[in-house]
């Protein structure tokens, strides 16, 4: 497989090997690791599962395994805005399925995909525990509440804004 | 803080830190050279989530300024539980409550408030049906049925400072068990109070103890989950965030009395400010000697590990969290055995969930006897819910177990928004059901809800409207647990798939009375073979939504009708031509050219073009256009 990851990788590979010496005598602590390489990374592709598969004697098939039953873990690289819609209880009640709509429809794209230009992603997610706040999007973890579909053009635009004033 | 080398020591301890902040218990400070006023401001993920950080920086910065800040103490505590207000700003001695609290209104908290004695007027709380706004916490009604018991010191305590912890009891059960009780003694005590599991079966708690303390083995563990996957419930969330240390304590008193020295606290990763205050206790209680080796000089070894979940609901299931927490695939396996006989790592374990564990050092310091004088003949103490949906005040509420509902969403949430009519109450997310209006009056515990087609869960309390579908609300819980399914066990990974596709095909306006039929076969089969718990229930929205709201079924399969007006496939678009001007507005914005018309005539909807997207009803000034 290609590498995607830029030309940080030996930097990455070098804080990876730190995480995984770090964790090495714990028991169970693959998905520990994952979350921290994922960190490094902003996601999981093959190779840095082979590398962390070499590196901590389990097998790949293994670590594949728990990488695609975890939601969490993506082996697809982000957009540098990731939208996440609460589609927990609360927020779907008060409508944030029309939100999810509306954003998919002015970005261009579906959920768990990025825009060509790398700069976002749409994801969903069940309860952030805002749910004063329904419906809520976290944009990079960043909440915004009491949403309604027309609001989001605005947000699209004001970080389209702030990356040209960059 | 150095090691505290005895329970006496911890006892002398909290009588020195609670001093110090006796302020917030109205009182004068002791010395009096301390601060006196302490600005407690919310930082749980509601706050938060709605800048309450920015206003806890600005005051600083602004006190520090103006030169006060060794009068005025501002502290960031866990949820105070009504988020609908937040950012919630309470200033002691007084209790002055504020609320909807922004950056900008700091410069005259400090100077209308804190310099000048006097209440700002526009911040207080305004008292519904009532010309008047509340001063204090005491006169809002969300708060006066609430009795708080595992939310104890959410609200009143910074939570990353063990001192204050402290101060406020922490630890103390746990010396009093270590010190004066056998680990049999433990186990007794909470049999006797009664208390079952908060995490949705409602399993006596004593009981799970006494299973795991009876099976030998040199190794055993402890283990929390803290893996609130229902979506829509946040109260072990807040706990965490508001209290770890009840936590840590908890656990260390299970260690003791099943034998076990380590344990693990299994956390969704979603939860990063949780995570973060979890993390600190751990450090601060090994550093005070209330974790680790010897803790109080007793000679009782404990110490506890957080492992992150990574975005699987199943691995709220007993099973499959501990194989999560071995860092495999969370997936359930088959019981017996028991966690209690082989759990973690194949020795024996007990599994508890937060607001449990929450409750544990308070029977540790009030008496079992103390905790089951609360609540009803089966169910033993409060119970946290996570009131949200179509309710005027959001947020967390303890009540007392046997509360009605009517109490809960009336008198505590303040009714339905918009003079809405209240349709049903969703408890226990995916794994449970809907009361509707009949059941209002129910006094709610683990049996009653059981008894009235629902669950307890782990308390979500989903408030809905008329304006909800019913059935939308079933598609939208099996859209859920089909999603999270694991796959292992086809009952639950193929049976919800084909109750969701029944479901679908309802809502699209193409479903039969077959169908319904064919949902309920479907539903008690899966009922009965599936794995685990999250298959077995997957059944239940639609199970409950059948009993109480069959109408709402068979108007989408006969009527085609949606009576809600939820379900796009079933809408209609009509103009009314007595009140349509002829504005043509509705008709340059509809995006497909279904509307047709002249010029001041009434227009007309094409509905074999109409795509039911609903621009002609925003556009329309005239409010002609209605959606049926």
């Amino acid at each position: 497989m290609a590498c995607t990851c830029g030309g940080h990788n030996e930097a990455l590979f070098a804080q990876l090997d730190k995480v995984i010496e770090q964790h090495k005598d714990q028991r169970g602590s693959l998905i520990s690791v994952l979350h921290k390489a994922q960190g490094i990374f902003g996601y999981l592709p093959e190779e840095v599962q082979a590398y962390i598969a070499e590196k901590m004697d389990i097998p790949l098939s293994e670590i594949y395994g728990v990488v695609t039953f975890y939601a969490l873990f993506t082996m697809n690289k982000k957009g540098k805005y990731t939208f996440n819609v609460c589609l927990g209880t609360a927020c779907y009640v008060k409508g944030s399925g029309k939100l999810l709509e509306k954003l998919q429809e002015e970005l261009g794209i579906g959920v768990g995909e990025t825009t060509e230009d790398g700069m976002f992603s749409i994801e969903c997610c069940r309860c952030v525990g805002a749910c004063g706040l329904a419906p809520v999007i976290t944009i990079n973890d960043k909440v915004h509440g009491h949403l309604v579909p027309e609001d989001i053009p605005a947000l699209i635009a004001e970080i389209k804004a702030a990356e040209q004033m960059n | 803080m150095s090691k505290i080398a005895s329970f006496e020591e911890l006892k002398a301890l909290q009588e020195a830190e609670r001093a110090k902040i006796c302020v917030r218990d109205g009182q004068a400070p002791t010395p009096a050279n301390l601060a006196k006023h302490h600005v407690l401001i919310c930082a749980g993920t509601g706050c938060s989530s709605s800048n309450s950080m920015e206003v806890k920086e600005a005051l600083e910065k602004q006190l520090a300024e103006a030169g006060l800040n060794s009068e005025i103490d501002v502290v960031k505590t866990g949820c105070f539980g009504f988020c609908s207000l937040g950012p919630i700003m309470v200033i002691y001695p007084e209790g002055t409550f504020y609320h909807h609290v922004k950056v900008d209104d700091v410069p005259e908290i400090i100077e209308t408030h804190l310099k000048g004695g006097q209440l700002v007027e526009r911040l207080l709380y305004d008292i519904p049906g009532q010309d008047k706004k509340a001063t204090d916490m005491s006169h809002i009604p969300f708060f006066q049925k609430q009795n708080r018991i595992a939310l104890r010191n959410c609200g009143t305590i910074d939570p990353e400072k063990i001192e204050e912890a402290i101060a406020h009891n922490a630890y103390q059960g746990l010396g009093r068990a270590l010190t004066t009780m056998t680990p049999e003694e433990v186990i007794a005590e909470v049999e006797k109070s009664g208390i079952r599991g908060r995490g949705g079966a409602g399993f006596p708690t004593g009981k799970k103890w006494k299973f795991a303390a009876g099976y030998q083995s040199e190794e055993k563990y402890v283990v929390v989950n803290a893996d609130e996957g229902d979506p829509g419930a946040f109260m072990d969330r807040s706990v965490l965030e508001g209290d770890p240390h009840s936590i840590l304590e908890a656990m260390a008193i299970g260690g003791y009395a099943i034998g076990a020295h380590h344990g693990f606290i299994y956390i969704r990763a979603e939860y990063p400010i949780a995570v973060h205050r979890l993390e600190i206790a751990i450090a601060q209680a090994r550093e005070a000697g209330l974790l680790g080796d010897n803790i109080m000089g007793t000679g009782f070894s404990f110490d506890v590990d957080i492992r992150l979940g990574a975005g699987a609901f199943v691995c709220g299931e007993e099973t499959a969290l501990l194989t999560s927490v071995e860092g495999k695939r969370g997936e359930p396996r088959p019981r017996p055995p028991f966690p209690a006989e082989k759990g973690l790592w194949g020795v024996p374990t007990f599994v508890n969930n937060v607001e449990t564990l929450a409750n544990i050092p308070v029977i540790f310091t009030k008496g079992g006897d103390w905790f089951s004088s609360i609540g009803t003949a089966g169910s033993k103490g409060t119970k946290v819910f996570a009131m949200a949906g179509k309710v005027n005040n959001i947020g967390l509420v303890e009540v007392p177990m046997g509360t009605t509902l009517r109490e809960m969403i009336y008198d505590i949430g303040g009714g339905i928004p918009n003079g809405k009519a209240f349709k049903a109450a969703q408890t226990g997310g995916p794994s449970g059901g809907c009361l509707p209006a009949s059941a209002l009056d129910t006094e709610i515990d683990f049996d009653t809800l059981v008894a009235a087609g629902s669950m307890m869960g782990s308390g979500g309390l989903i408030v809905l409207d008329e304006t909800t579908c019913m059935v939308d609300i079933a598609k939208f819980y099996l859209e859920f647990t089909q999603d999270e399914s694991c796959g292992k066990c086809p009952p639950c990974r193929i049976g919800t798939k084909r109750m969701l596709e029944i479901l679908d095909k309802i809502t699209r306006g193409e479903g039969t009375m077959e169908d319904i039929d064919n949902l309920e076969t479907l539903a008690r089969t899966i009922s009965s073979s599936a794995l685990c718990a999250l298959g077995q229930t997957a059944p239940n929205p639609i199970l409950a939504t059948l009993k109480f709201f069959r109408d709402e079924y068979e108007a989408h399969i006969v009527d085609k009708r949606c009576p809600a007006g939820v379900c796009k496939k079933l809408l209609r678009y009509e103009i009314d031509p007595a009140k349509c001007k002829g504005c043509t507005a509705c008709a340059r914005n509809c995006p497909v050219g279904a509307i047709e018309g002249t010029v001041r005539e009434p227009h007309r909807i094409d509905t074999t073009k109409c795509i039911k997207c609903g621009t002609c009803i925003e556009k329309c000034r005239f409010g002609a256009i209605s959606r049926a």
